[in-house]
This record gives structure tokens, C-alpha cells and sequence, in this order.
């Protein structure tokens, strides 16, 4: 592995920016490495599956809050959206198709995420905590509130996901889930990839860094974000819909404080600002809760809680920051 | 380098895990409750019932030992209920699951037992429809209809009240609960005055209460979650002086709840409550169960919870020893369909059609009993079945 300089202003920046989007070794035996459940660990394969769904939708929230610096405690609405809608297109209106359903509930989330993305830009700081935090509480009242098509606290009753293709039906020991949602995954990684590493992604970086030379430089930044966070918004919402339809359920915790709340543990535990870190990090949180509330149903919390403090004092930027300058790079 | 650690992590967890499990003659039952999180208390109270059974008859029944699993779902998480039943059924190979606290844990996990045809034990969730989910599934506790139908009834036939408001929480019991007294209230030839929901977090009473004075009812009947919440709606009642006898005050059970009548005081005197298990109630089964309860559990008394899990364990303990061990679903559902018993809570049995709980009702009233307030039962219903589900056939 060549070691990047990127302190260096490269010559020619768009070499750069391909020298960014070459696949390194690493990255295709961790995506082989996803792999190993299937054959290794067929009785983990539910937990596989929920892990690459915490995976999409902290990749999402990366995008914003890793990337564009967008600080946000309300992601979970859109997860939360999308996962309604995949829910309500069957328990409501009898369409189980899964991949239809899919696009749709992130059309929808990705919709929602535009025009809420007008206010977020407006707000910096603490400011724009309280508003995400703030639209994700109304979001969940909302919700409650609406229970004729919700079904409020109960939960929504009725989902059926037909059989992908009309052929791979979703079987309990989670097969067709984890295949399903790990091909939605790295679909949207790949995406994500893309934007990262292009001269959007760039920008985006630039406004994270320094929100007021961004304009002096002629970037529209309000328009850069409110396009990240529409891309984010519909991600999150794919992550839902995944979530709906490989366990036929959807109760009113997928628009929760928690869940917002979980995801951001996530990311800080693999490191922002890195897509890897974002999956990293929902690997290591769901193994973790799963082992830990394996041997203590009642006070799991406690090991994430030593978990989390000791990431953060030893390695501020992450499990990954901390490994990749271990082994000596840095980007 | 991260996907490698990932490897050796997911390697030695697998390891570490497979090394545990490896049985013969044993029974699973895998439990699946809100360990942690804002429920987590009452997971704890009804595990501690299902403890206490088991420690009471032993952990063997027809030559086979009992073995429980445990599994956290942090909450009212559809989802996880599910995933949670898909391991205990394909990784810890259990016979049968049990457990659910909150409905849609039940809902979450009730295409699993239906899928892996296992028997499911609801040893608390009071929705409805619950049992309509899947065939295996039976019921241990009491549902919200069954409480209040009968109580409407009662109010009107043997209280007397011909007019009442009623005052819930926003949510889905709180729905339910509004629904299910009306009904029986107004089909008994009741009047309902009005309705108001209050919204189920941090809620100011004091309006809502005012309302209900101005409409000046009989009675009010109210429902809200536990917790806080008693204490503050009683405090609420006493300032707009809204009390017994004036005006009767129904709720159910949990509003007068022995911690609750702790906070509440002096307010809650003359409060009557519609109830499946009374912690007072005279009679040696009780009383036997709440003194071995409040010794293996430090002084703390049993609740709603601890009786579910408690009676959701006979349930499990004899369906096996009818089935002589057979732990296949079909074998043990049947088994379970038309069972009756003698509970602490009263004599209770299972619906063969409806595989739900069919048990006494009572009705409780907050007397001073030797200078401690409690719930005195002063009229009993018995044999009651759910309403609502000889109303959707």
C-alpha cells in the first residue's frame, strides 16, 4: 500500500480525487469478509442482517454529520419514514413487493429530507441540534397520533413482504434477509463512495471545515447541503424500509430518540468521517450490545457505556482513526 | 486491518458461544422481555415471578429439567422481539418461547412461533388481538377489555351511576381501555357525559380535570400509565375537588397500585379500581405466594407483572406434564387449550377457542385498613372472557 500525502496539495486535483476512489485490498476482504456469516455463522445471520441495516443508516447519517458536518439527534425520522412507508404499502394498502416498496419509501424519505433540508441549512451549532432533535420528536407524535394508519404504540399489524422476485422468500433463519439488505448496502456504499470522493464531496468537506470561506470561495453552500441532505434523508429511509420488510414489523421505536441517538454512538465509535468507520462502528455496537446482553439481559449499557468512554479518550477519531494512524496513515 | 479485527472478534464471540450450548433432556424456554430500558422494571418483576415458580416446584417436570433463556429487547421494539425469537428458535434451539411484556414484543415475535410452530406463553402484553396472531399462542394475564367491559357493566347495574366522563391517556391502552368501559357502560344503558385524552408524557391534569368539573358527572373514570402519573392526576382531582364520594372515581388497577397509593396519600381514598390480581386479597394461595415473593426479592411485593410470569410458568409446567414431555407446539398448545387453575390470583383457566385468559374480575375500593391504605375488594366477577374477540367472530 502506497502511502498518500494528502497534507501535499496534489498537482492535478481531479488525479487526486481517482487516486482517492481506487479500491484498496483492504476494502474488497472487508466486503468478503461480509460474506463470512453465510458460512461460518448461519445462526447469526438475523443479527447479520440488522447489523447491515444499522450499517446503511449510519452510512447515512456519516454523510451529514461525518462529512458535511451537519450535527443531527433527529436521523431517525427518516428511518422511521421509510420504514412506515414500506410497512403502510402493505398493511394498508396490500402491495408487499419488496423492491417497489423499497424504492418507493426512499422516494418518500428523500422527499421529506428535501424540504425539511430548508430549514436545516438556516441553523448552525446547537441551533441545529435543537431542530433536528426537535423535528424528530414531532415526527414520533406524529405518528402516535395518527394511529388509524400507524397503529400508534401497538405497532402496525399486517405487514407481509412477499417473496423477493417472487421466488426468494424470507425464511426464519434470515438467508434472504441478510443477502437482501447486504446488496442494498453495498449499493448504497458504492454511491456513497461516489459522492465522497468526488468534487461535491469535496465541497462538503469544506463546508465542515469552515461554513464562512465556503461562499468567500464562490461555493454555494446551502445548496451542497441541502443536496447532501436529501441523499442522506432517502439513504436512511432505504434503511427503514430494509428493516420493515426483513422482520415484517414496524413499531413507533424506529422513530425514536434512541435510534437517532444509537446511530451517532455508532459512528463516534467507528469514526466519523469515514464510510468504513460508519459500518465499523454498527458492527461493533450491535456484536457488542448482542454478546454483552447475551450474558446480562438488564445491564448490557454499562459495557457500551466503559466501550464508548474508552474509544473516546484513547482514540478521539474512532476505532478506525485510531487504526489507520496506528498503521500509519492519515487522509 | 478493521475487517480483520471484525473477523477475530466474530470468531471468538462464535467460539465462546458454541462452547456453552450442548444439552440433552432439557426444556428451553427462551424469554423474551424489555430487560433494559424504561421497562426494564417490569421485566424485572415478572421475571422474578417466573423465578419464584420455578423455584418453588423444582426445574424438572415429566424427567425433563427446565432450562430458561434469557433475551433483552430494550423496549417496545417490534423488530427486536422478532429477531430476538428468530435466535432463541435457530441458535439456542428452544421448545418455547415466552415472555412479552409489551404488545408489540408480542406482535413483533408472533409470525416466529407460528413459522417455527412453537408454543408462545404472553405472560403480560393486554392488547386484544394479541392471541389472534398466531395460533400457538396462549395468554397468562389479562387484557384491557376484559377489565373494563366488565367494570362498565358493574357501574352501571350494581354502582348505580347512570352518567360518567371519561378522562385516558393518549395511546393505544388508553384507546382501548376508553372504548371497552363505554361499551359495557352504555350497553348496561349508561350515559358517557364526555371524553378527553391527555397526552401520555409529562401531562398537565389540571385542565382536563377542570373540564370534567364543569361537566359535572356521576363519576369519571380514568386511565393512565404508572409511574409518576397517579400521584399527579390524584393531586389534580383534590385541588378542583373532584373526590369520592361526590363523585365516584373508576380507574384501572394500576392507578392505585401499592406504590402508587404510597405517593398518593391520603387522595386516593375512595378510588375504585377494576383489577385481575389484588396483592390484599384473603386467601392462603395468595398469601403463600406473596410471602415467598417478597422474601426472594427483598421486601418488594409482587404486581400485575410477577403474577403473569408466575402463572405463565404453571401454564408451561403443566401443558408439559400433560404432554409427557412432548415439547412440540401442536402437542403443547392443545395441551394448554381449556387448562383451569387455582391461581394467588383467584381461579382462572384458558379459553379453547380463544386460548386467552378466562379469569375473576374484581372490583377494589381504597380503604384505611388498619391505618395503611389498600385496595379492598368489594365485588367480584366471575369467569370473564374478553369482549372483544366474541365480537370480531
Amino acid at each position: 500500500m502506497a502511502t498518500i500525502d494528502t497534507t501535499r496539495p496534489s498537482s492535478e486535483p481531479l488525479a487526486w480525487l481517482h487516486q482517492q476512489s481506487r479500491w484498496s485490498v483492504f476494502e474488497i476482504v472487508f466486503w468478503l469478509l461480509a460474506l463470512v456469516p453465510f458460512f461460518f455463522f448461519p445462526t447469526y445471520l438475523m443479527l447479520a442482517n440488522q447489523v447491515a441495516i444499522a450499517a446503511l443508516f449510519a452510512i447515512s447519517v456519516d454523510l451529514v454529520l461525518g462529512y458535511a458536518g451537519i450535527v443531527t439527534l433527529g436521523h431517525a425520522m427518516f428511518f422511521g419514514i421509510g420504514a412506515y412507508t414500506a410497512g403502510i404499502l402493505s398493511a394498508r394498502w396490500g402491495w408487499g413487493e419488496p423492491l417497489s416498496g423499497l424504492l418507493l419509501a426512499g422516494a418518500f424519505a428523500g422527499l421529506v429530507g428535501y424540504v425539511t433540508s430548508f430549514l436545516i441549512v438556516r441553523v448552525q451549532h446547537l441551533a441545529l441540534i435543537m431542530v433536528t432533535l426537535g423535528l424528530g420528536l414531532l415526527t414520533y407524535e406524529l405518528a402516535n397520533a395518527m394511529s388509524w394508519l400507524t397503529g400508534g404504540t401497538d405497532g402496525l399489524l399486517g405487514v407481509d413482504s412477499w417473496d423477493i422476485f417472487g421466488y426468494f422468500r424470507f425464511d426464519l433463519w434470515g438467508y434472504t434477509a441478510y443477502s437482501y439488505s447486504l446488496a442494498i448496502l453495498f449499493l448504497c456504499f458504492l454511491a456513497s463512495r461516489r459522492i465522497v470522493n468526488s468534487s461535491f464531496g469535496l465541497a462538503l468537506r469544506g463546508v465542515r471545515e469552515n461554513l464562512n470561506r465556503m461562499p468567500a470561495i464562490g461555493s454555494d453552500h446551502r445548496k451542497h447541503l441541502r443536496k447532501i441532505y436529501t441523499i442522506s434523508a432517502s439513504i436512511a429511509g432505504l434503511a427503514g424500509a430494509l428493516l420493515t420488510q426483513t422482520t415484517n414489523t414496524v413499531t413507533l421505536e424506529v422513530l425514536s430518540f434512541e435510534r437517532s441517538a444509537d446511530v451517532v454512538v455508532m459512528l463516534i465509535l467507528g469514526g466519523t468521517g469515514r464510510l468504513y468507520g460508519a459500518i465499523l462502528g454498527a458492527v461493533i455496537f450491535l456484536l457488542a450490545r448482542d454478546q454483552l446482553a447475551g450474558i446480562n439481559p438488564q445491564y448490557w449499557y454499562f459495557g457500551i457505556g466503559l466501550l464508548l468512554m474508552f474509544v473516546v479518550l484513547v482514540m478521539p477519531k474512532g476505532i478506525l482513526g485510531g487504526l489507520s494512524w496506528l498503521v500509519g496513515r492519515r487522509d | 486491518m478493521s475487517g480483520k479485527t471484525a473477523l477475530a472478534l466474530a470468531l471468538g464471540l462464535g467460539l465462546a458461544w458454541s462452547a456453552g450450548a450442548s444439552a440433552q433432556e432439557t426444556v428451553k424456554v427462551g424469554v423474551v422481555l424489555p430487560y433494559s430500558g424504561p421497562f426494564a422494571d417490569a421485566a424485572n418483576q415478572l421475571d422474578a415471578g417466573i423465578k419464584l415458580y420455578m423455584q418453588q416446584h423444582g426445574d424438572e417436570v415429566a424427567g425433563k429439567k427446565i432450562e430458561i433463556v434469557r433475551k433483552d429487547t430494550g423496549g417496545p421494539n417490534a423488530d427486536q422481539a422478532r429477531r430476538m425469537a428468530q435466535e432463541l428458535v435457530v441458535r439456542d434451539q428452544v421448545d418455547i418461547l415466552a415472555g412479552f411484556a409489551l404488545t408489540p414484543e408480542a406482535l413483533g415475535a408472533a409470525q416466529v412461533a407460528t413459522e417455527a410452530q412453537k408454543l408462545m406463553v404472553v405472560m403480560n402484553a393486554a392488547t386484544s388481538s394479541v392471541t389472534e396472531q398466531s395460533d400457538y399462542i396462549v395468554r397468562t394475564s389479562v387484557t384491557i377489555p376484559q377489565l373494563n367491559y366488565a367494570f362498565g357493566q358493574w357501574a352501571f347495574q350494581e354502582a348505580g351511576i347512570k352518567q360518567a366522563y371519561t378522562l385516558v391517556s393518549d395511546y393505544g391502552p388508553g384507546h382501548d381501555a376508553e372504548a371497552s368501559f363505554s361499551k359495557g357502560f352504555t350497553e348496561a344503558g349508561g350515559e358517557i357525559l364526555g371524553s378527553d385524552r391527555t397526552p401520555v408524557a409529562n401531562p398537565d391534569f389540571s385542565a382536563y380535570v377542570q373540564r370534567v368539573k364543569d361537566a359535572d358527572p356521576e363519576a369519571v373514570y380514568i386511565f393512565v400509565p404508572g409511574g409518576a402519573q397517579p400521584a399527579a392526576i390524584g393531586k389534580a382531582l383534590v385541588d378542583r375537588g373532584l373526590a369520592p364520594p361526590e363523585t365516584k372515581i373508576f380507574a384501572q388497577g394500576e392507578l392505585t397500585h401499592p406504590e402508587a397509593l404510597e405517593s398518593m396519600g391520603e387522595t386516593a381514598l375512595g378510588i375504585i379500581t377494576t383489577f385481575h390480581y389484588t396483592l390484599e386479597r384473603d386467601d392462603p394461595l395468595n398469601k403463600e405466594y406473596v410471602e415467598g415473593y417478597t422474601a426472594a426479592n427483598n421486601g418488594r411485593e409482587p404486581d400485575l407483572f410477577s403474577i403473569g410470569g408466575y402463572d405463565g410458568m404453571h401454564l408451561i409446567y403443566e401443558a408439559l406434564k400433560k404432554t409427557d414431555g412432548d415439547t412440540s407446539g401442536d402437542a403443547l398448545i392443545e395441551a394448554a387449550k381449556g387448562m383451569s387453575w387455582e391461581s394467588p390470583r383467584g381461579p382462572m383457566s384458558i379459553d379453547p377457542e380463544t386460548r386467552d385468559v378466562v379469569q375473576t374480575v374484581y372490583i377494589r375500593e381504597v380503604q384505611e385498613v388498619d391505618g395503611k391504605l389498600q385496595n379492598v375488594i368489594i365485588h367480584e366477577i366471575p369467569d370473564v372472557k374478553d369482549p372483544l374477540h366474541g365480537a370480531s367472530n
